[in-house]
């Protein structure tokens, strides 16, 4: 196929150019490489994979925080609820879990979050939902294990000066746990950022869903698929390096 | 004196401060405290010694719950102990407890490791919690140190701040875990100091220890611990110059020849 026609193809129902400040040496060139990637909006995609990280991220670590705190906690009640969530959840596979907000929350039981008649802003929602409530699981037992790295001396100590079970764990356990786990919370990030994809199955219009679209449209599949891993890459890379820093840094010395 | 000493009410009243009515618990099939009764009056210090496994660091980690009793009764300024929940904290937080190992908060400074448990459970101001916490620091030898963290301390500063943090609650009575069993030689001195001066304020202290020069000079009843029960329990000097029992006997030959 002739490049000059694909080019021209681009310019046909682009619409709009790229301003020739962007191409500082050998516009040509760049314009045929990546003339794929013209009529599509990448950024918007992966902003939006950002933003279902981003919401996720923080449901899940409130929620997994919850959850690890049940688990240790003394009320049987609570710590069966705890048991039985992680051990439920984490086994069921996400596109279960992401098909049943969408098919089974929003249309069986109704449940819009807000948005019955604003379908992009829906499927977001149910999105994050169903990414929460499913790495939660895994941030309860990673923060679990930080649990018991902290010295049964120190619950000891803190309950011998009169702090209530939870100022306990809130002020003197979470504390040391969660810089002894940001190793493991890490792997649980990046595996959420990836998990993001799988919101595509309910069209919510990430990263992978515009792969999709765009696989179906264009020829250069191998360059289609590459652009996105290194997209995944550019966002996952700096967060485990960052949070590796981050780890060495407020580790607890003893 | 400093006002962070015992109270003086506290010291004035006469009376049991706790008391132990045949308390027994059981560590699966080993019987570590069988029918203890012990009553400790107010501005006493008694110090528990034995041999290793006779159930004198259970008994001390009974007074303020850190272990449960399998049946009879402890009471401390006349109330029963509280089952767990919000009693039982505000119990605690009037027993003061000083571990072998420290325990201090690792993530925390040695002045916010003392001004804790005031802020949060005394719910005390935030400047009265670092003034009495500074003031406590120096008292114990270590204001300098402050602003460290107690991985930074040496064990005999750690423990000591750890004494601190236990006397900023103001408790009405001081428990001792086996206080200088972690440290190297040369800083059990210090620590046992800081103890010594305590005892000289007033301040109620069962003290589980090795150290029988504490015990010589500051104790004012010894109480000897073998198997679970008490043995034998008086004065400092009539126990080490006169045991009665075989098996204190036998305990204080062993220990005190060198």
């Amino acid at each position: 196929m002739g490049f000059r026609g694909r080019a021209a193809r681009r310019r046909d129902h682009g619409g709009r150019r790229v301003a020739p400040s962007t191409y500082p040496t050998h516009p040509e060139a760049r314009e045929i490489v990546f003339d794929f990637l013209e009529g599509y909006d990448v950024l918007a995609a992966f902003w939006l994979t950002i933003k279902l990280t981003v919401f996720s991220a923080v449901g899940s670590l409130v929620l997994g925080t919850v959850l690890a705190a049940m688990r240790v906690s003394p009320v049987p009640l609570l710590r069966g609820f705890g048991t039985a969530y992680v051990n439920i959840v984490r086994n069921i596979p996400l596109t279960v879990i992401i098909v049943f907000t969408s098919l089974g929350l929003a249309d069986i039981f109704g449940m819009t979050m807000g948005a019955s008649d604003d379908f992009p802003l829906q499927g977001f929602r149910l999105a994050v939902l169903g990414l929460t409530a499913y790495t939660a699981a895994f941030v309860c037992e990673s923060i679990r294990s930080g649990i018991n790295t902290v010295p049964l001396g120190q619950a000891e100590a803190a309950r011998a000066i009169g702090l209530s079970f939870s100022q306990t764990l809130g002020l003197v356990i979470l504390p040391q746990a969660f810089r002894s786990v940001i190793g493991p919370l890490t792997n649980v990030l990046i595996a959420l950022t990836k998990n993001t994809t799988v919101a595509a199955a309910i069209s919510v219009a990430e990263a992978a869903f515009l792969m999709k679209e765009m696989i179906e449209n264009e020829a250069q599949t191998l360059a289609i698929g590459a652009v996105f891993a290194f997209g995944f890459v550019v966002l996952t890379l700096p967060t485990g390096l960052l949070l590796g820093w981050l780890g060495k840094r407020l580790a607890v010395k003893r | 004196m400093t006002e962070v000493s015992v109270a003086k009410e506290d010291a004035a009243a006469p009376g049991e401060l706790v008391v132990l009515k045949s308390v027994n618990k059981h560590f699966g099939a080993l019987h570590v405290l069988q029918d203890i009764d012990l009553t400790i009056e107010r501005g006493e210090v008694v110090v528990v010694i034995g041999p290793s496994g006779s159930g004198k660091s259970t008994l001390c980690r009974t007074i303020n719950r850190l272990e449960t009793i399998d049946t009879g009764a402890i009471t401390i300024d006349g109330k029963p102990l509280p089952q767990e929940g919000k009693e039982l904290a505000r119990l605690r937080a009037d027993v003061g407890m000083v571990f072998q190992s420290f325990n201090l908060f690792a993530h925390k400074t040695v002045l916010q490791n003392v001004m804790l448990g005031q802020i949060k459970v005394r719910k005390a101001d935030k400047k009265k919690a670092e003034a009495n916490a500074r003031l406590l620091l120096d008292r114990v030898g270590v204001a300098s140190q402050a602003d460290k963290y107690p991985a930074q301390l040496s064990g005999g500063q750690q423990q000591r701040v750890a004494i601190a943090r236990a006397l900023a609650m103001n408790p009405k009575v001081m428990l001792f875990d086996e206080p200088t069993s972690a440290l190297d030689p040369e800083m059990i001195n210090e620590v046992l100091e800081v103890m010594q001066q305590l005892a000289r304020d007033g301040m109620t202290m069962i003290v589980v220890t090795h150290e029988m020069g504490f015990a010589r000079s500051a104790a004012n009843r010894v109480v000897f611990m073998a198997d679970g029960r008490i043995v034998e329990q008086a004065a400092p000097d009539q126990f080490f110059s006169n045991p009665r029992s075989d098996r204190a006997k036998d305990f204080l030959s062993k220990i005190l020849h060198h």
